[in-house]
């Protein structure tokens, strides 16, 4: 953080961060801070829903519910890089949907496999290159560049791009459907693609200097400029490693489901992803929070799908549910964690 | 004997008729009705506001009315509504203004767009609705009764979930005011409430038609209920994601299921690859041509709108293993 606040209630050592520092005067040593609070909520949850709903606590179900939030939880390690560098990628579902279809299509054509895998990978880092360009270096603010790239990205998929909106999985692609389909020693490989991405994204973030960048100059980029990080190409790296991350999902997604439907841009996804990497505790206002915060957003939000559907709630109540239990976790941490000078001046959205 | 006589008289007469018929039939003569027909279609504008382009359905039926339409000299016109109501609410609102002649519209929900469409109406265009209703009925209506492909789904399933199994059936449901899903669930009401045998574990919404969310439902309800014997689908591309999940259960053969749409190549590879047992399809040219027809009364009327109202349910055809092979599995490219 940058220096000390000059802030005399004493509230500041309330603040959540990372280290040792932080805690609630009844909780000593221990960070009572939002992810603490997200855990706690999702093992009562959790554990109210093993006692009482007969067949969720399975290794079975378990899985399921894991495998039904594992495309949920890579897209939140991509956005999770961008809001710790004080950003945000709203064109998150265009880069799943349009390069893995890209991907799809030329397949399809006999294109081969390494080809049409490497023109989606190009496709999504030039939509990682072009968010982190205006961001880093026309300096518009990351929300318009970003939902106006999207709302362009998939403009370019819906016009013509494909024969239709929902394009199948090839034939040709049989060998990598893996990905999506099917399961390793009983864990469902898209749920294995999670934790391999949750390790990649943890190491990069917390073991590499770039990582150590990208947390610096998402804390403070003035000071990190000061410290001779580059700021500008740090910033085009997030969105970069962002759209990749997202077309990774997408092509899980699309091998799971043997299709991509390409409108999924339009429907609520995104709001899902930043559910889940908010509710997980990484401040919008960049620079906290990691992978671990991710896992445990994601596993909130899928425990709760996962039983609802168990037990049968309608589509209409489990909106209003999972609308409930984030209003709860976000304002039991305004209440534990109260807002002061340093934390509210930080370009929160 | 004066019978025999004017009998004589007929045939002679007959015989004149005849023969001057044959001779003027030789001179070649112009359909009186057809130099008009052409004339008044000219400069003549439809519109279509669909939910959604870029899906089978909606580009099947776009093709066919522009086709229609460049034969016959009208405008055609497509506003995507992109799958948000709102837009296409306000799509609908400045059509208003501007006064096309038709408007063929496919309605997300039972609401949205009811007064709008009224209002429309009133402002002396002609609405037809293609295959999503609202509750007003308006000039047209070209599509699936609903209810009855629901009740087809359900008769099917039930008989396949009778005695000697677990009878447990898992129903995927589209939006919650959609008429694929309101009108749909009441089919299936129409039968499973006839059929005690049945039990329903599990209806839920696969939100805009998901074919992900499909999956996961389904993956949640096999978990559950590993003896599941059928899925009553709403739509194939949404059960693509269905039968993904029975595959990777390793339940195909096993969980029957039923799914709908437009008829077309997706239709016949489901049910080739044993994605789905049972298929009821609206059949998109055919409905197309129902489309073309209703346009082409609704702009040669002159009477004022809203004075006829026409509801063409589209006949439903089944697809299922036996008879798979003499469907017409129609593509963009093969459309007629």
């Amino acid at each position: 953080m940058s220096g000390t606040e000059l802030n005399g209630g004493g509230q500041a050592e309330a603040v959540a961060k990372a280290g040792p520092a932080g805690g609630a005067s009844f909780l000593k040593g221990v960070a009572f801070d939002q992810q603490m609070i997200v855990l706690l909520l999702f093992a009562a949850i959790f554990l109210a829903f093993s006692l009482l709903l007969p067949g969720f606590f399975t290794v079975g179900n378990l899985l399921t519910l894991m495998r039904t939030v594992s495309v949920l939880g890579i897209l939140g390690l991509g956005m999770a890089v961008v809001v710790i560098g004080r950003g945000i990628d709203l064109s998150m579902i265009a880069s799943l949907a349009v390069p893995s279809a890209v991907v799809l299509m030329l397949a399809s054509k006999d294109y081969g496999i390494a080809t049409s895998l490497l023109c989606g990978v190009s496709l999504a880092v030039a939509i990682g290159v072009l968010n982190g360009f205006l961001v880093a270096y026309a300096e518009i603010p990351s929300l318009f560049t970003t939902l106006a790239v999207g709302i362009g990205i998939a403009g370019i998929g819906q016009s013509g791009l494909f024969e239709y909106e929902i394009v199948p999985w090839p034939a040709q692609l049989a060998a990598i459907s893996w990905i999506g389909q099917g399961s390793l020693l009983g864990i469902p490989y898209s749920v294995l693609a999670f934790i391999a991405a949750a390790i990649i994204v943890g190491i990069f973030m917390r073991k590499t200097r770039l990582g150590a960048f990208i947390y610096a100059s998402g804390d403070n980029p003035n000071a990190a400029r000061i410290a001779g990080i580059p700021v500008r190409p740090i910033l085009m790296l997030q969105y970069i490693i962002a759209g990749l991350v997202a077309m990774f999902a997408g092509l899980v997604l699309s091998a799971s489901s043997s299709s991509m439907d390409t409108r999924i841009f339009n429907l609520t996804w995104i709001y899902d992803v930043i559910l889940v990497v908010v509710l997980g505790g990484i401040g919008l206002s960049g620079g906290r929070g990691g992978v671990i915060n991710v896992i445990i957003g994601t596993l909130l939000i899928g425990t709760i799908v996962n039983g609802m559907t168990i037990m049968n709630v309608s589509f209409e109540m489990q909106n209003l549910i999972k609308g409930v239990v984030l209003l709860a976790a976000l304002s039991i941490d305004s209440i534990v964690n109260p807002r002061n000078e340093e934390t509210a001046q930080q370009g929160d959205i | 004997m004066i019978g025999l006589k004017k009998i004589g008289m007929a045939v002679a007469m007959a015989a004149t008729v005849l023969t001057g018929g044959i001779a003027h039939a030789q001179n070649s003569m112009s359909d009186p009705a057809r130099a008009g027909y052409y004339d008044n279609l000219k400069g003549k504008r439809v519109v279509f506001v669909p939910v959604f382009m870029g899906l089978d359905l909606t580009e099947g039926w776009s093709k066919m009315m522009s086709r229609q339409a460049d034969k016959l000299g009208y405008k055609y016109e497509v506003r995507n509504s992109n799958f948000n109501t709102a837009a296409g609410a306000q799509t609908i609102t400045s059509l208003i203004t501007e006064k096309p002649d038709v408007i063929v519209v496919q309605n997300p929900d039972v609401q949205s767009y009811a007064k709008l469409l009224a209002k429309a109406e009133k402002a002396g265009i002609h609405v037809i609705q293609l295959n999503m209703k609202t509750n007003v009925l308006t000039t047209g209506f070209v599509g699936a009764d609903v209810e009855e492909l629901g009740e087809l789904q359900a008769k099917e399933v039930v008989a396949h979930c009778g005695s000697g199994t677990s009878g447990k059936v898992l129903v995927l449901a589209g939006p919650p005011s959609s008429p694929f899903s309101a009108y749909m669930l009441k089919g299936y009401e129409n039968i499973l409430n006839k059929s005690p045998e049945v039990k329903v574990v599990s209806v839920q919404s696969t939100g805009d038609y998901e074919s992900a969310k499909a999956k996961s439902i389904t993956q949640v309800v096999l978990q559950q209920h590993p003896d599941l014997c059928g899925v009553l689908g709403v739509w194939d591309n949404t059960d693509v994601g269905t039968a993904a999940a029975v595959k990777e259960a390793g339940k195909s053969g096993q969980v029957f299921v039923s799914s709908s749409g437009g008829g077309g190549e997706l239709a016949c590879k489901g049910i080739e690859e044993g994605m789905w047992q049972h298929y009821v399809s609206y059949d998109v040219p055919g409905q197309a041509r129902d489309l073309n027809n209703l346009i082409l009364a609704a702009l040669q009327d002159k009477n004022p709108v809203g004075t006829t109202k026409t509801i063409l349910y589209t006949p439903l055809v089944i697809y299922n293993k036996d008879n798979i092979k003499n469907q017409f599995c129609w593509t963009l490219d093969t459309i007629r």
